[in-house]
């Protein structure tokens, strides 16, 4: 078999596993890292709901939780992974080994994103007579937006490279086909198209993320042109959001 | 003169402190109608009273009464319903970078869960009011800061308040941009009769639209009075030295040249105010002395409709007698006149 033929066979499936270990863990990362990283900035000193006994435990597993590494993260939970996934490997497995690495980064990456709302705007709604909750939903969070996403853009990357080392225990995917052709076959040809395409798919990632956040911070900074010709009519005034 | 006598707000020995006190004993009340000016350095504890009054800082000692009712103790939903009858602008605006001017303005009435038709409706007719409805649908980094400012007092408005609190609302802006502000501020106050609290450490601001004035110094009121009274003899050192810098002062040119006893010319410093400062009081010195005066430096101010002269005269002292008369004629058409000393051309 050429080396062409090889890669239409095997390339496809793997590019399928790969997206689909990602999306999917990039998924759980947002469902679950989002609200802990809102928690973990809205308990911490000085802020709206100010509470180190939910703040200091939370924080202590988030850091424990990173300082492991991938690999030996998936190791050190396996028996956890069998018992609720069903098995240790496979790409169902891998998603919730990734996803459990991936939940504590992007709690922490929305948390510093938070932290740089600015203090007066929260005592401005306050002083309007907004809740708590309406200040974290009206400001904190359309305020960070922006940063909210590159964050997760970050995230994303971080865990599609995190997909091809988990080639190493059992995922499927175009990591798994690097190791075993690369690795262990030593083909060379094979091996570069695989970093290509993967090199491929993270500047796609990056550049579907940055362009989301530029059309939010543009908007903002009011480099969007076409709002200036909507304003010119005032029928045209819907915007209020919800 | 309009008189403010219903009260609206009023504080009771308000202490707060942080390592030490920064808010000592204040107690002041803030009338329906009026445009009340906070003056004082920075540090004075001016934002600290401010946030007190609207309730982002709890006082440690001390009452707070909003329409005769003690407020002090309230829990904080009962607090919120006061909050959204006391609206406040501040000197970098705080509007929301992601939301449009229009929806900036509609803030304040989500929070009070308003209908979002009527928010809108509200929210233009507010904008109409400071006169930047073709902005709408604009975002704030897009509006000069006179501009922002003006969504920052449309979206105060919003809420339709008893008592509007500005924390250096024009301190950011230049004295052009200030002023079009305060016509603006001094136009709702007079339209609507809401009380406005103006803080700020500048004396100007203070001048052109205050009616009443407090000064405020390491987080005590060392004075209090109406604007005209304080400009005229301001008593605290704060205060004087803040209005020094409004105060034409005598050249350096000259002050350097002072002589207590001799010289070819008397330097007198002259206050006049009232009916006085409305005649043509230099050819009336001249009409009846004979004593020809020179204006070195100095003019007449107008506050709050009270007329306030300040000059700098110079007077030929060569004839000692002539100057006495003229001393004597001028003491008794002034508030305060005063020989500085001598010069030699
Ligand atoms: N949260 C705080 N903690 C400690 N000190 C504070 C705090 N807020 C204000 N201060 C102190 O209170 C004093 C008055 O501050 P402030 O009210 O902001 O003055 P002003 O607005 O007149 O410039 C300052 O010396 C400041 O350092
Ligand atoms: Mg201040």
């Amino acid at each position: 078999m050429s080396n062409f033929e090889l890669l239409c066979a095997i390339v496809p499936s793997a590019i399928i596993d790969t997206l689909w270990m990602t999306c999917a863990s990039s998924f759980f990362a947002f469902l679950f890292g989002f609200p802990l990283g809102l928690l973990l900035y809205a308990t911490s000193s000085g802020n709206l709901f100010q509470n180190n006994w939910i703040n200091r435990p939370i924080s202590a597993i988030v850091d424990s939780l990173r300082a492991i590494p991938f690999i030996i993260l998936a190791a050190t939970i396996m028996p956890i992974t069998r018992i609720i996934i069903g098995k240790a490997i496979g790409n169902e497995a891998m998603i919730f080994v990734l996803s459990i690495s991936a939940i504590p980064f992007y709690a922490r990456i929305a948390e510093l994103s938070f932290r740089e709302v600015d203090r007066n705007l929260i005592d401005t709604v306050r002083a309007m007579g907004a809740t708590r909750f309406q200040a974290i939903r009206e400001v904190a969070i359309p305020e960070t937006l922006s940063s909210l996403i590159s964050g997760f853009t970050v995230t994303v990357i971080t865990i599609l490279a995190a997909t091809a080392m988990a080639g190493f225990i059992g995922a499927n995917g175009l990591g798994k086909l690097a190791i075993s052709y690369g690795y262990q076959r030593y083909n060379l040809v094979v091996m570069t198209i695989l970093i290509i395409i993967l090199i491929i798919l993270n500047n796609v990632i990056q550049w579907f993320g940055d362009r989301i956040t530029k059309r939010i911070i543009f908007r903002c900074q009011g480099l969007q042109s076409s709002i200036k010709n909507l304003s010119k009519d005032r029928s045209n005034i819907f915007f209020e959001k919800n | 003169m309009k008189h403010f006598n219903t009260p609206l707000l009023e504080l009771k020995n308000i202490r707060r402190f942080f390592q030490e006190a920064i808010l000592d004993d204040v107690s002041l009340t803030i009338y329906q109608g009026e445009i009340l000016g906070i003056i004082g350095r920075s540090g004075a504890g001016k934002t600290t009273l401010i946030r007190c009054i609207n309730g982002l800082d709890r006082i440690d000692s001390g009452k707070i009464f909003f329409d005769g009712k003690n407020i002090t103790q309230l829990n904080d939903s009962d607090r919120q319903l006061i909050q959204r009858r006391i609206a406040m602008i501040f000197q970098h605006f705080n509007l929301l970078s992601s939301l449009r001017v229009i929806d900036n303005v509609a803030l304040p009435l989500k929070f009070v869960g308003y209908p979002k038709k009527k928010r809108r409706q509200l929210s233009l007719e507010m904008l109409d009011l400071v006169g930047l409805s073709d902005k709408a649908s604009y975002y704030p980094a897009q509006l000069s800061g006179g501009q922002k400012q003006r969504v920052g007092i449309a979206r105060a408005l919003a809420s339709n308040p008893v008592i509007l609190l500005s924390d250096e609302a024009t301190s950011a802006l230049d004295s052009e941009t200030t002023q079009s502000i305060l016509e603006l501020l001094v136009g709702i106050n007079q339209k609507t009769g809401l009380a406005i609290v103006l803080i700020t450490h500048e004396m100007e601001v203070i001048r052109s639209i205050a009616t009443r004035i407090l000064v405020l110094e390491h987080g005590r009121i060392v004075e209090e009075g109406m604007v005209k009274d304080v400009f005229a003899r301001p008593q605290s050192t704060t205060a004087r030295s803040l209005l020094q810098l409004m105060i034409p002062a005598l050249p350096t040119k000259i002050s350097e040249k002072l002589n207590p006893y001799h010289g070819q010319e008397a330097i007198i410093e002259l206050r006049i105010s009232g009916a006085e400062a409305r005649k043509p009081f230099l050819n009336n010195l001249q009409g009846e002395t004979g004593v020809v005066a020179r204006i070195i430096q100095g003019g007449i101010d107008i506050i709050q409709g009270e007329s306030l002269g300040h000059f700098f005269l110079a007077i030929s002292a060569i004839d000692k007698k002539k100057l006495e008369k003229a001393r004597e004629w001028l003491a008794n058409h002034s508030d305060k006149s005063e020989v500085l000393g001598y010069v030699q051309f």
